[in-house]
């Protein structure tokens, strides 16, 4: 029998295993991975930290400085309201990056786990689940969304429970795909032969290594889902004004465009630096785990 | 061949029967009905009762799918109660100038992806493929309105070479739209290329360090006989349903490039109709793009089966 002896997936499961400081080592060797690594934490001691550090009142009209291009005082000028455009981009991400983080939490537990089951059950629930699963990304991203938040309110707190049901259908797919790559290998056939139970199969034998894959699909994701948020903010769906949000920002100000452009390339860096070093990070973290990451639309 | 065609064809009608039930309930439970979008501000609690009778609202909702979805096969999508007009009638034009501006971008896109593809998969590591690559992130990765945004701050108000925004009727003729969609279609283009060049790279990355190409190599083979002969055609197959998935991609997020161009398509409606509660509106532009979808799907999924002998022998009969 082979059951006992170890097997080449087996070796390498436990190399794979080890700590996340081999990973780690690869992700520091990386420029581009640094470089978004730095991206994100940046990002992340803005919205912490900009209430306190913001040079003006975010909120504060004045009817005396409306569109002023840039000056010692406005940093990138002001708005059609006289607002300082360079502390509402400061804190226009505040909203944004709140609901993501914790619908991308969420969408990742909530996808792994209904991927895993189906891939583990198998038969005909899975057939129902997936047929239901493929018949819903078929439809348009933005009308699902649009739906979604129309019929579930832009309550921020909602808007991240909604955000994680919905792209939590995203990671079923992978989850399930990783799963069924698992479940007929030899350590794993080799597990339920030793007569051990589903939950010990599950969390010893299977998370590990689905883990990285769930991982880098999140990281993915949460880009993703920054540009679903957004958009549905830039098309009047999100963020409820005055409240300063880098979508919004972009659809308002983009009709003083010729005159203030800084008005629109204050929450545009902004924005797009986010989204290019989730995205620099998560390509770095892919290499770092062995996973090719052939990213494509996630439809 | 045949049996799987057919199977692929039963699969696509249980989909789109599948989704038709998805958009009904999805409609169904946006706050607010008909009644309410018919009559706006003017709604008071015995006119919404007596609209809602005259048009069956309070009917139980299977009831009121199933006569949807009858009168959908038959090409009746109903009318819109808020624009006083018949689905189809406002779903027309709008829906051929989607399909004209994402033509125009297929047309120019894909073969561009697949040269960049090919050109960033040959020099793996090296400065084009790392300068193709890191483009294409940003591509791909931003919303739609920043890459337009961007493009019209430059080509629009700083060099004046094209419209910010597109001012044609919406049933203009096609000769008249075109000159006015340049900049659309540039960001739709550079979106769809970013996501196509970077799936071509890695299949031809792939192909190139397979088994048959490298004994080729050793052979002597000339390397421009490796590429063109034996690596291009195989990196290609995959190619024709990646190409499928941006499309729908594109046309789910299209929306929001018409909205930023003030373009009249299916897209910037379903935005609006969604805005104010014309919910058979929203029934009926789902419904069209979920076809459209499908369609896409299916045609992709028969032209990879026709081009692929192995695929046709391995689970044909």
């Amino acid at each position: 029998m082979t059951v006992a002896s170890p097997t080449v997936e087996q070796i390498s499961t436990v190399k794979r295993r080890s700590p996340m400081s081999e990973t780690w080592e690869y992700l520091r060797r990386s420029r581009s991975g640094m470089i978004g690594l730095f991206l994100i934490v940046s990002h992340l001691l803005i919205a912490l930290t900009s209430p306190l550090l913001v040079p003006q009142d975010p909120l504060e009209m004045n009817a005396e400085a409306r569109i002023e291009a840039p000056s010692t005082e406005h940093l990138m000028g002001t708005d059609r309201l006289g607002r300082d455009v360079f502390s509402r981009s400061m804190l226009g991400g505040r909203v944004t990056l709140v609901v993501t983080i914790v619908a991308i939490i969420l969408a990742v537990i909530w996808g792994s786990l209904v991927g895993i089951a189906l891939g583990l059950l198998g038969g005909r629930i899975d057939e129902v689940v997936m047929r239901f699963v493929d018949a819903l990304l078929s439809l348009p991203w933005l009308l699902i969304l649009l739906l979604v938040v129309s019929i579930m309110g832009t309550d921020m707190w909602i808007q991240a429970l909604t955000f994680g049901f919905t792209y939590g259908i995203l990671t079923i797919r992978v989850a399930r795909a990783a799963t069924l790559d698992f479940v007929t290998r030899e350590f794993l056939l080799a597990a339920r032969a030793r007569g051990e139970s589903t939950r010990t199969i599950v969390m010893r034998e299977l998370l590990p290594n689905v883990r990285d894959v769930l991982l880098v699909d999140g990281a993915m994701n949460w880009s993703w889902m920054l540009l679903g948020f957004t958009s549905l903010s830039f098309l009047g769906f999100g963020v409820t004004p005055p409240t300063p949000d880098w979508g919004f920002m972009i659809a308002k100000n983009r009709e003083i465009l010729a005159i203030q452009p800084w008005a629109v390339f204050g929450p545009v860096i902004m924005l797009s630096t986010l989204i290019i070093g989730i995205n620099l990070f998560s390509d770095a973290l892919a290499k770092a785990m062995g996973l090719d990451r052939s990213q494509g639309a996630p439809v | 061949m045949i049996s799987l065609t057919a199977r692929r064809l039963m699969l696509a009608v249980v989909t789109l029967f599948i989704i038709s039930l998805i958009i009904f309930v999805g409609v169904e439970a946006l706050p607010g009905d008909m009644a309410t979008a018919y009559l706006g501000q003017f709604a008071t609690p015995e006119s919404l009762k007596a609209l809602r009778e005259e048009f069956d609202l309070d009917a139980p909702a299977h009831e009121r799918y199933f006569n949807w979805l009858g009168n959908a096969i038959r090409g009746d999508l109903g009318e819109s109660y808020a624009r006083h007009k018949p689905v189809s009638e406002l779903i027309g034009y709008r829906f051929r100038n989607t399909v004209v501006l994402s033509t125009a971008a297929t047309l120019v896109g894909v073969p561009l992806a697949i040269v960049l593809g090919i050109l960033a998969g040959l020099t793996r590591d090296k400065w084009p493929d790392v300068t193709v690559s890191t483009v294409s992130i940003a591509g791909m990765t931003l919303p739609g309105f920043v890459t337009a945004t961007v493009l019209i701050f430059i080509f629009a108000i700083r060099l004046e070479w094209f419209p910010a925004i597109t001012l044609v009727s919406t049933n203009a003729p096609i000769s008249e739209l075109l000159p006015n969609i340049v900049l659309p279609v540039i960001t739709l283009t550079i979106i769809m290329v970013a996501h196509i060049l970077r799936l071509v790279r890695t299949n031809m990355i792939d192909v190139m360090n397979s088994d048959y190409v490298q004994m080729a190599q050793l052979k002597g083979v000339p390397s421009r006989r490796i590429v063109f002969g034996h690596a291009l055609p195989n990196a290609m197959l995959p190619t024709i349903n990646i190409v499928a998935l941006t499309i729908i991609w594109l046309l789910g997020g299209v929306a929001i490039i018409e909205t930023v161009f003030n373009y009249p398509g299916i897209g910037r409606l379903m935005v609006d109709a969604i805005g104010d509660r014309d919910l058979v509106l929203v029934q009926g532009i789902a419904l069209i793009l979920a076809i459209v979808v499908i369609a896409v799907n299916l045609v992709a999924d028969l032209l990879t089966l026709v081009l692929n002998p192995r695929l046709r022998t391995a689970r044909g009969h």
